[in-house]
């Protein structure tokens, strides 16, 4: 069952004198539970397509829905609340927030849903032991390794119960020790909670460990397999 | 949330200590300077008030309206004695002094001024007037005495006269004649306005009419002093009520302080208007400080606030955030500020603020030449509801520009 439908997505960049085509006409469906890869070249449109299928963009042409929702039909606002409950996001630098410790940071996300203390303080718990920094609760992001703040950014994600998650090129800062620790991090959550995880990258480690590898060329999708692991 | 997000304001005020500190340090000289530069022209006008009041004017004076037109000595008060009774049952008043008044020369042997004779009665004018506080040669009208005079330190100067030389003085009759005295000056007084120091001279009540030929019991001012200066206006309409037979025959007029020196309360207002301005002047200087400080700090932070729009934080949350940061640099700063400000005062309005040096330019428009500063808690308040209402309005431009950015851009600024 899709949990992602792109139909028709185009997307121009008009922000120097030659615009730039980043997606000519992309058809993409991504199921639920899967664990996929958009690769290709530096400036083929995988960013693109990525924050248009996370609700960060809108196509300037075709139709976004995920879970059914026409996200081209939404508000800004809507839009901002339909990201905060069903998507979740790891971005290439994790993007923590400096000032709050990995605890703060985990619950914020669910303090902008309105959650209850109790639930937060359970599954901040939860997280923090499942990405295997329980004991750094109370550092701040300056005080963690860039691996363990992509754990915390995983943790992040996830705390909001998302059925998707998005990673624009999550493992380009991290050596393969943490390169490897966080892939194994996310296919596990991707194993345990059957979230959906969808990558940006170009990075050979993360295409070695994903489930169906998307191509795109020149804004074009010119390759899309499945791998039986 | 809402706790949340001030709690990420606060702690981003702390993440730029030193940017942070800049700016607070900037509105609290700012709130300081203006808070200051009130207390400072709100002294003087206060000085001033006071120093009208119990040295020249008095809170309130009675008289024939006639006599304010052209100042004839004829133009007396009719039943002086009844009204000074009516007056005397008010519970505000302090003291009442009757005065008889006439225009003439002073002369010495080397020079002359035109001044004003007051007569009045040595223990009811010390009632309503602190003239006598002010003595730097002799002493006050000696009632034992015979043609005492009390004149100011400038026109003892002016007619080189020093304490118990001779001072003609040259006036008009009750019929119109030219008549003379000899006083003796048995004392010289020195206020903060030197205008009054040359032009004001007392001699006793009953000399100046015997001279000038009216009856004992005549008056041509009653100069009434209030327990509080507070009470003006509403003693002035309580007397309109008890004199309102003879003020409808126009008789009587009763005036206050204001009415009497309206260049006093003009200054004053005038004062109180430049202090408003200039504190506006100062806090529209910090807006764009802090306008400036707020833009940097979310420039630097652009892809913080992308993420924060991609996670689901609405424009509303951001906007409160904004909001806080600033009114937090504001706040402070100008809670700093207003302690400063407050402390100096409190050191000032004891010690006084010494402008000597520009004495001379000082007393020649009636203001002291030492300030002891003053501040009303309501500027206090106003200075602080405005640094609130210039923080809050700074915030709109720099949370315009967070909120317009749009999360795929700004999450990839700088990478």
């Amino acid at each position: 069952m899709s949990i992602i439908k792109a139909e028709g997505i185009f997307k121009t960049y008009n922000e120097t004198s030659v615009p730039v085509h980043a997606l000519n006409g992309v058809d993409l469906e991504i199921n639920n539970g899967e664990f996929m890869a958009i690769v290709g070249p530096s400036g083929c449109g995988k960013t693109t397509l990525l924050n248009i299928t996370g609700g960060l963009d809108l196509p300037d042409k075709g139709k976004i829905f995920i879970d059914g929702t026409n996200l081209g039909g939404l508000s800004s606002k809507e839009l901002i609340d339909f990201r905060l409950h069903n998507i979740g996001f790891v971005f290439q630098a994790s993007n923590l927030i400096p000032v709050l410790t990995v605890k703060e940071n985990i619950e914020f996300i669910m303090m902008l849903q309105n959650r209850p203390k109790a639930e937060r303080d359970g599954k901040v718990e939860e997280l923090l032991n499942a990405v295997g920094i329980i004991g750094k609760a109370d550092y701040k992001p300056g005080q963690l390794s860039g691996g363990q703040q992509q754990r915390v950014a995983v943790a992040r994600a996830l705390a909001t119960n998302p059925r998707y998650i998005i990673a624009d090129e999550p493992t380009a800062n991290l050596d393969s020790a943490s390169t490897r620790e966080l892939l194994d991090l996310m296919a596990e959550m991707n194993e345990k909670y059957g979230t959906t995880f969808v990558f940006a990258t170009h990075d050979q480690r993360v295409m070695d460990r994903a489930k169906r590898i998307v191509t795109l060329e020149d804004g074009k999708i010119t390759g899309d397999k499945t791998i039986s692991k | 949330m809402k706790n949340t997000t001030i709690s990420i304001a606060w702690r981003n005020i702390r993440r730029n200590k030193a940017r942070s500190l800049v700016i607070m340090i900037s509105v609290a000289i700012g709130v300081a300077g203006a808070v200051l530069a009130d207390g400072f022209m709100e002294g003087m006008s206060e000085q001033r008030i006071r120093s009208a009041i119990s040295n020249e004017i008095s809170n309130i004076q009675i008289h024939n309206p006639q006599f304010l037109l052209n100042k004839e000595t004829e133009f007396t008060i009719a039943g002086a004695d009844g009204i000074v009774e009516k007056i005397k049952s008010l519970q505000e008043v302090k003291g009442i002094s009757r005065r008889f008044i006439t225009n003439g020369m002073a002369s010495s042997a080397e020079a002359g001024a035109m001044v004003s004779i007051l007569g009045i009665s040595p223990d009811t004018e010390s009632q309503v007037s602190s003239l006598s506080q002010h003595i730097v040669g002799g002493k006050y009208l000696a009632e034992a005495q015979r043609l005492p005079v009390f004149i100011g330190e400038k026109l003892s100067k002016k007619l080189n006269l020093n304490i118990d030389d001779k001072l003609i003085l040259t006036f008009t009759n009750r019929d119109g004649e030219i008549t003379s005295g000899a006083f003796n000056i048995t004392g010289i007084y020195k206020t903060t306005n030197d205008n009054f120091d040359k032009t004001e001279v007392f001699v006793k009540n009953d000399e100046l009419k015997r001279l000038a030929g009216y009856p004992s019991g005549t008056v041509n001012e009653i100069a009434i002093l209030l327990k509080s200066n507070e009470l003006t206006s509403s003693t002035v309409r309580k007397l309109d009520g008890l004199l309102a037979p003879q003020i409808k025959e126009g008789k009587l007029i009763v005036q206050s302080w204001k009415e009497l020196a309206p260049v006093v309360k003009s200054m004053s207002d005038t004062m109180n208007f430049f202090s408003m301005l200039f504190l506006m002047v100062i806090l529209i200087a910090l807006a764009f400080a802090i306008i400036n400080t707020m833009l940097m700090s979310i420039m630097e932070r652009t892809r913080e606030f992308g993420m924060l729009t991609a996670l689901g934080m609405n424009k509303r949350k951001i906007f409160e955030m904004i909001l806080s940061e600033t009114l937090f640099l504001s706040i402070f700063g100008a809670a700093a500020g207003l302690i400063l400000s407050a402390l100096g005062i409190q050191y000032f309005s004891a010690a006084g603020f010494d402008l000597s040096s520009v004495a001379g330019g000082m007393n020649s428009i009636g203001y002291d030449s030492v300030i002891y500063p003053d501040v009303k808690f309501t500027f206090y308040a106003t200075a602080m509801a405005m640094v609130i209402i210039i923080a809050v309005l700074s915030s709109l431009w720099p949370a315009a520009k967070a909120m317009r950015l749009r999360p795929a851009e700004a999450i990839r600024e700088n990478e």
